[in-house]
Parts: structure tokens; C-alpha cells; sequence
């Protein structure tokens, strides 16, 4: 049970270094020189915290999962991973690694190079509502505000419950917020 | 070669230079003749990297605060703040339905006392981390903290006691706790006049024994003595273990202007206690079942509840008839502190008018007991030759020695209040080897695992009374202060003052491995079984039984179930319930309502916090978490509405939109 998660982050670190071209000293957008993957590794800080017997936070969710290491490895490149861990509340839109692979082919490489951070932080932000909304709480027509300063739109069709075109799934509630997991990618409008 | 000696002399001319510029005053000569190199080493020495934790905890009591303080050595973070005997606005204890009963005594709830000692378990004579017992003064008790929460769950109260200075000094298994009387009362209690004191008052010495598996306390035996004041203890360990001693003055029996009447004989006592004798006596029966009233106050850890328990009886035992169970040994100048070495052999008395500290040797006295070398008998109590029980004196050039405590390797540090200085010397050749200033007037001062069989040595902590200058002042009342000296060399070093909460009379330590993997994160909610309690939001609702309102109520973040309330009318008692929802660590909600007369509260993750509220007038009144628990914590917030007495608005209560 307890070495689920470290082999999942073990994964994703490799595809970190690949993304990265596993040059260590790259610079990032801001002209700081990026991290190594050791020390960006899930082991320290708060995120770090893993006792087995709290309920597990939105960022434990993902990583747990094998169907969201493409998510773990975009939050982890966009340095959002602290937010997923925190006190929250958040309700967080969780595409599937399907969803991602449905993308133009070398979308999710281009976002995941040191240079994209930005629009990779947006992105991901754009997946996350201040707040705790369960399936119940998404009313048809509801405007949800996002992290990334957008709103987007809910859908309650026949087959289910449907945020910006995405399909929800399914739910799981996390200490610090809802994870929903939806089958695309929720793209901000351009600009 | 040369150019170095010359070098030399001129630094060691600067340092002389510099020191006589200092004006006298003792900081000042000390910071600028000590230089910047041995400033920064220091610095280095106590400096905790953020994010790093420290290698001790350091459990301070607060003195008149009533409280304990939990502290991280080497940096002097304070981490916690823990009521014990005082009530406790920001958390509730003592105020809300669950913690009131801790406060519980024959005197009735008592919201506040003066906690002295605070002493970690022990098994085998060292520091095992499971609880702290502390004792309060004032009003005779004795209280248990949980290591694992760093909460107060059981107090228990002393009967027939007054000033229960000496306590709790546990034994070296923590098979007992004590508690001696600093003030001699009549026993029982009567009314009669002061001026028989010397007829009709008395001490006792208590033993609390304390469960093994799970801390419980009970009153076990008490000891009729002389009304003298017992003032301090230490129990014995390893070939002293079964024997517990007590600090007296006051021999003189004096009732009034006690600064001059008690200070008049050369030699008080060192009581010596053979429990293990007492425990025989007790098997056989040789005892007094006296009526007495105490209470003993427990959390039950599942529903957080406390509950008392109320003793009527006390076992009594009186030296006259327990031959072997006490005997006296002569300790100059009204001794204050007693202190027993790692080695169990050595029971060092500090007589505070003294300069002197006077040891005994535990072998000698056993011996002396033999032998039956006794100078006198008082009220059936052999007065043990003090010749033959003294093995050193330590002539320490200081004056008013209060405590010591040991580093492991044969050394010993005592404080020296009227001096203001710790002096560091040889248990064996008792000579001083080395000394260094308090700023000012230390009175305890501890080593972690100073006290047990197993000390660790590399810092000693001194709890300073005056602090004048030391500080940004605040008024006429200044910061109490803690200074860290470093003990791994011959010499010690100052490394950092700090100020105190409250007035720590003693401190204890251990290293933080010993505490910090059993801390519990949070309550769970499967054991939960607070009757009152919701596991979920699906049973939130409100509930009335005549003039009684019970909310069952949960918090998770952001929000409380239910949030809307209507139909409370006033003169209604109102019982918010309130159970915190979240299973998951540093995530307590607070419960606070407008016109709440007691006090907030702040529940833990996973418990459940009753606050009784009174509505006085007719409105909507809004309640709201305290603790900013989340990004919408600012929203975790709802509405009562009271109506007039009589009214017939329905009672009903919601969540989110109503279908």
C-alpha cells in the first residue's frame, strides 16, 4: 500500500528528467537555474507527508493513480504540487492519461519544456476551482470560477455531469478537496 | 615563534583593554571581550535551519500560569502552549462540557494554580516519553499529560495537603508520584488557632501510584509527619530505589514571620522515605483508613469525555507504628533542593542560607540505619548522627544553592540563586571546577535527563527569575528567561537567553526521538464514541428536549452542517456539538457564537467539542470557524436564528439550498 505511490513518483520523475533533456542546470523562464530532479523530488515539504493513515490529500489522489501520471508529471513540471497538498479546499478536474495522448501529437511535450511554464501553469490551473463541489453541487448552467481567473461552464446532461465539455467520470473526496476525474483536457480559451 | 608570542601578548592587552572599558557592565564586557568569532559560533551552535527540528523537547512549567510550556532545544521555539490547571479561552479547556470536569476539586472547580515540576516518566531511571505529571501548588494536585496528544487527561487531587511543593519526583519506574506539604495544616482539617500550631499541625507525604499500561493515577498511601515544611523531593535509583527523599526546614515549628522564625535552628532535614517498607506495612494492614474527599479527573480517550471520580478514603500511615519507614537526616540551613546522582549513591541537600551544599551517602546512611546511630527521635522518626551520614561538602564560594542536576559523567551543576551563577563540580572529590553567571537569579535549572539514571550531556538550561536589563522591557512586569549553556566541555558556554511563558520553576527534556514518532495526527472517527457526536453530515441535525437545544453539528473544510438554525427561542440552553469531520493532521475548525459567555473552542480533527450557549434576546446571531482552516475559511460561517420565548417558529435546521 505504502509503495504504490513511490513507484508512481519514481515514474514520474524519470519522465520529468526526459522532458527536461535531463540537463540538470537548464534555465528557466525566469533565468533561475532549475532544480535537480532530486531536489525536486515529493520528498520534502509538506507534499513529502505521507503517515498512511490520514485521508489522503488531492495530490496523494493523483499520485495513486496510474491512469494520472501524465497529470502528476504536468502539476510537477508547473511546480503546482504544493497548492494539491495544502489546506485547499479545492475541487480539481483530473484528465486521464488518455486524455492527454488525444491532444495534437507533441502538445504535452511542448508544454512540459522549462519555457511553456506559463502556459503549462495555466493550464493546470484552469482544472482547479477554489472550493469543495461535489457531483451535487454542479448545477446545469453554473459558472465555476477557476484558478487560472476564467470561469467555465457546467453541464448536467442525460449521461452525467459535464464541465467545459469534459465528462466527469467519477469522484473521489479528498482531505483538502474533491478530485473529478473527466475524460479530455479543459483548454482556456486562447488569450 | 616570537612574532606569534608578541601577537599574543597584544590581543590578550586588547581583551584587557576592552574589558575594563565595559563600564561594569556585565553584558557589555561580555560581548565585546568575547568577539565576534566566538559570537558566531555560538550562533551556529543554537540555529535551526527553517524547516529543521530541534534535537530536544524542553517541557517548562508556567508557574503562576498553570500551564506548561513545550519548547525545542537547542533554538528555544516555543511549539505549545498546554493548560493544565487553568482554563483556557482559545482551546476551550476548562470551559467546554467535555474538559470542565479536570478542574473539578473538593473546593470546587478551581480555573487556575501554581504548576511547578514537571517530570517525564521513567522505566528503569530513564525518560521513557510516554506522559509528563506536573504538580499545582496551590490547591493540592497532580496532573498526567499525554505525549502522544500533549493534552492534560487525568488530575488527580491530594487530601490532607497544603502546598504541595514537593511533587510530583516520581520513582524511577514510575511506580509512585509524591506529594509533600510545604505548608503544615491540621490533619484533618478543624478549626482551631493558629497560635496551636505547634500541637495541632502536620505534613504528609502522599504516594500516587500510577498504572503502568495506561498512566492512571491513585491516591496509594499517605504518611503522618511532623509540621514541618517539606519542601522538595527526589527519589532514589538503582541501590536507592524504594527510598524517596524530602527537603524540610521550618524544624522550628514557627507560624508567623516564617523568614526569621524558620531560619533559626543550624540544621533542618532531609526526610528519608522507605516506600517499599511502606508497602509491607500496608500489606499487613498497619495502617489508618482516614475519611477524606479528593477528586480524580480522567478523559476518556475515545469521547474526549472527562469524568471525576470522587475518593472518600485514604490510607494512613504514622511513623510511630512503621518502625524503618522514615527516618531524619540533618541537612544545614534550611535546605531547599535535594537532588539524588545517576548512580543512586549521592543525595546532595542544598542549603539555601547556605554556601555550602552538604552530600550524604545513601551506603552511610543504611549503615547509620544498622547501627541505629540516631541523635534523637521526633514523633517516632529516628534522627539519623549527621556525621555519620555526610560523605562531602562542596564549599562552592557562592551563596544560596538551590538545585543540581547531573551530566552522566561525574559532574554536577547547582544553581545559586543569591549569586546568580551556575557552579559546575567533581561528585566525589567535591571540588568546583567551573562557574559561570545567570542573568539573574537562577532557580532551577535542568539537564535533559538531569534528574534520571541517564542523562544527556550537551546542554543546561537555567530558568532565571529577574531579567531587568536583559530584554525590550514591558512594563513593571518583565519576561521570565531560560539561558542554554553548552556543558560538552570543561568550561561551560553561554549560547542563548531566551524569554519563558509564565514563571517555569523547573524544566525537563529528552531527546525528541523519544516523543516525536508516537505523536498522534488525529482522532479517529471510527473511535470516536462522544454520544453526541456525528460521523458524518447526513446526521447533522437539531434536536430539542424542553428547554434543552442539542446541534449535532460537523465541520469539514469549509463549512459547518447544519449552517442555518431556526426555532431556538431565548432562555433556551443551547449545547452546539460540534465534531470535526476531517481525518487528516494540523487540521483542527474552531466553533465561536456571538454572545458566547465562556469561551471559544477548537476541535482536533476527528473529536467532538460541546460549547453551552444561552441566547438572551431574540435576533439572528451568526457563529464561524476561528481557525483559519482552509482558502474559504472566511466562509465557514452560519446563522441562529433566536426567537422570543414562547414563540412557534419550528425548530429546524439546513445545509447548501433547500429542494
Amino acid at each position: 500500500m505504502m509503495t504504490k505511490p513511490i513507484l508512481v513518483l519514481m515514474t514520474i520523475s524519470l519522465l520529468a528528467v526526459g522532458c527536461s533533456g535531463g540537463d540538470q542546470t537548464n534555465d528557466d523562464a525566469s533565468g533561475n537555474a532549475t532544480a535537480t530532479v532530486e531536489e525536486q523530488d515529493f520528498g520534502s515539504g509538506q507534499e513529502g507527508i505521507n503517515d498512511g493513515e490520514s485521508t489522503p490529500n488531492i495530490l496523494q489522489v493523483a499520485l495513486g493513480s496510474a491512469d494520472h501520471t501524465t497529470l502528476v508529471a504536468a502539476c510537477k513540471a508547473a511546480e503546482q504540487t504544493t497548492a494539491l497538498a495544502n489546506n485547499g479546499p479545492l475541487t480539481v478536474f483530473a484528465p486521464v492519461n488518455a486524455a492527454f495522448d488525444a491532444l495534437p501529437e507533441g502538445t504535452v511535450e511542448t508544454l512540459l519544456k522549462p519555457e511553456n511554464k506559463m502556459t503549462l501553469t495555466s493550464i493546470i490551473q484552469f482544472h482547479a476551482a477554489p472550493g469543495s463541489y461535489d457531483v451535487d453541487d454542479l448545477k446545469d448552467g453554473q459558472s465555476l470560477f477557476v484558478a487560472s481567473g476564467h470561469n467555465i461552464k457546467v453541464e448536467v446532461r442525460d449521461d452525467g455531469t459535464y464541465v467545459h465539455g469534459a465528462k466527469i467520470l467519477g469522484t473521489v473526496k479528498a482531505a483538502n478537496g474533491i478530485v473529478h476525474v473527466v475524460d479530455a483536457v479543459l483548454l482556456p480559451p486562447e488569450g | 615563534m616570537m612574532k606569534t608570542t608578541i601577537k599574543l601578548m597584544a590581543f590578550l592587552a586588547a581583551g584587557a583593554f576592552l574589558a575594563s572599558c565595559g563600564g561594569g557592565g556585565q553584558n557589555q564586557s561580555q560581548s565585546q571581550s568575547s568577539g565576534a568569532l566566538n559570537n558566531s559560533s555560538a550562533a551556529e551552535a543554537v540555529y535551526v535551519a527553517p524547516g529543521e527540528h530541534d534535537e530536544f523537547y524542553e517541557f517548562f512549567s508556567g508557574g503562576f500560569s498553570g500551564q506548561v510550556s513545550v519548547v525545542g532545544l537547542p533554538s528555544g521555539r516555543m511549539f505549545r502552549r498546554i493548560p493544565v490547571f487553568s482554563v483556557d479561552a482559545e482551546k476551550g479547556y476548562g470551559f467546554d462540557e467535555e474538559t470542565k470536569a479536570m478542574l473539578e476539586t473538593s473546593h470546587g472547580s478551581i480555573p487556575w494554580d501554581d504548576s511547578h515540576h514537571p517530570k517525564l516518566s521513567q522505566t528503569n531511571g530513564e525518560i521513557d516519553g510516554r506522559w509528563l505529571f506536573i504538580n499545582a501548588n496551590n490547591t493540592p494536585r497532580i496532573a498526567r499529560i499525554d505525549l502522544t496528544t500533549f493534552e492534560t487527561v487525568e488530575i488527580i487531587e491530594i487530601p490532607h495537603s497544603a502546598g504541595n511543593h514537593s511533587s510530583p519526583y516520581l520513582t524511577m519506574n514510575t511506580e509512585y508520584l509524591v506529594a509533600g506539604t510545604r505548608f503544615s495544616v491540621p490533619i484533618p482539617q478543624q478549626d482551631v488557632s493558629i497560635e496551636t500550631y505547634k500541637e495541632n499541625f502536620h505534613g504528609t507525604l502522599s504516594f500516587i501510584s500510577v498504572d503502568q499500561e495506561d498512566g492512571d493515577m491513585e491516591m496509594a498511601f499517605q504518611i503522618m509527619v511532623p509540621g514541618f515544611d517539606y519542601d522538595l523531593a527526589a527519589s532514589g535509583k538503582g541501590p536507592s530505589h524504594g527510598w524517596t527523599f524530602f527537603t524540610t526546614y521550618n524544624t522550628e515549628k514557627g507560624s508567623t514571620m516564617k523568614e526569621a522564625t524558620a531560619s533559626q535552628n543550624d540544621k533542618d532535614f532531609i526526610a528519608a522515605v522507605n516506600w517499599k517498607k511502606a508497602e509491607e506495612y500496608l500489606a499487613q494492614g498497619n495502617f489508618k483508613e482516614w475519611d477524606a474527599e479528593y477528586y480524580n479527573n480522567e478523559v476518556d480517550h475515545n469521547s474526549g469525555i472527562a469524568t471525576s471520580k470522587v475518593g472518600d478514603k485514604v490510607k494512613v500511615l504514622f511513623p510511630a507504628d512503621c518502625p524503618g519507614l522514615i527516618y531524619y537526616l540533618p541537612t544545614p540551613k534550611s535546605p531547599h533542593g535535594v537532588d539524588v546522582n545517576p548512580t543512586g549513591e549521592y543525595i546532595v541537600g542544598c542549603g539555601k542560607l547556605s554556601a555550602d551544599l552538604t552530600v550524604h551517602s545513601f551506603s552511610k546512611m543504611e549503615a547509620a540505619i544498622a547501627a541505629e546511630s540516631f541523635e534523637t527521635t521526633i514523633e517516632g522518626i529516628p534522627v539519623l548522627k549527621y556525621d555519620e551520614v555526610v560523605t562531602g561538602v562542596v564549599k562552592s564560594g557562592g551563596l544560596g544553592p538551590l538545585h543540581t542536576e547531573f551530566d552522566g559523567d561525574g559532574n554536577a551543576y547547582t544553581s545559586f540563586f543569591i549569586s546568580s551563577e551556575v557552579v559546575k563540580w567533581n561528585v566525589g572529590t567535591w571540588e568546583v571546577i567551573d562557574r559561570v553567571p545567570s542573568y539573574y537569579s537562577i532557580g532551577h535549572l535542568s539537564i535533559p535527563g538531569g534528574g534520571s539514571m541517564k542523562p544527556w550531556r550537551k546542554y543546561l538550561v537555567s530558568l532565571n527569575k529577574i531579567t531587568k536589563d536583559r530584554y525590550l522591557p514591558t512594563g513593571p512586569e518583565l519576561a521570565h528567561s531560560a539561558q542554554l549553556y553548552d556543558i560538552t566541555g570543561d568550561k561551560m558556554r553561554l549560547l542563548l537567553d531566551f524569554p519563558t511563558d509564565g514563571e517555569p520553576h523547573y524544566a525537563q527534556g529528552c531527546p525528541a526521538d523519544l516523543i516525536k514518532p508516537n505523536t498522534k495526527k488525529f482522532y479517529k472517527l471510527s473511535e470516536n464514541t462522544h454520544p453526541y457526536a456525528v460521523k458524518s453530515e447526513e446526521d447533522a441535525r437539531v434536536e430539542r428536549e424542553g428547554d434543552e437545544v442539542h446541534v449535532y453539528m460537523s465541520s469539514i473544510r469549509s463549512h459547518f452542517a447544519p449552517d442555518n438554525i431556526e426555532g431556538v427561542k431565548v432562555g433556551d440552553k443551547v449545547y452546539w456539538h460540534v465534531t470535526n469531520l476531517e481525518q487528516d493532521w494540523d487540521t483542527p475548525h474552531g466553533f465561536a457564537v456571538l454572545g458566547a459567555q465562556n469561551s471559544e473552542t477548537l476541535i482536533m480533527p476527528g473529536a467532538t467539542r460541546t460549547l453551552y450557549w444561552e441566547p438572551k434576546v431574540p435576533g439572528v446571531f451568526p457563529f464561524y470557524c476561528t481557525d483559519f482552516c482552509s482558502a474559504l475559511h472566511q466562509e465557514m460561517q452560519g446563522y441562529v436564528r433566536v426567537s422570543a420565548a414562547g414563540s412557534d417558529v419550528e425548530l429546524r435546521s439546513w445545509l447548501g439550498e433547500q429542494d
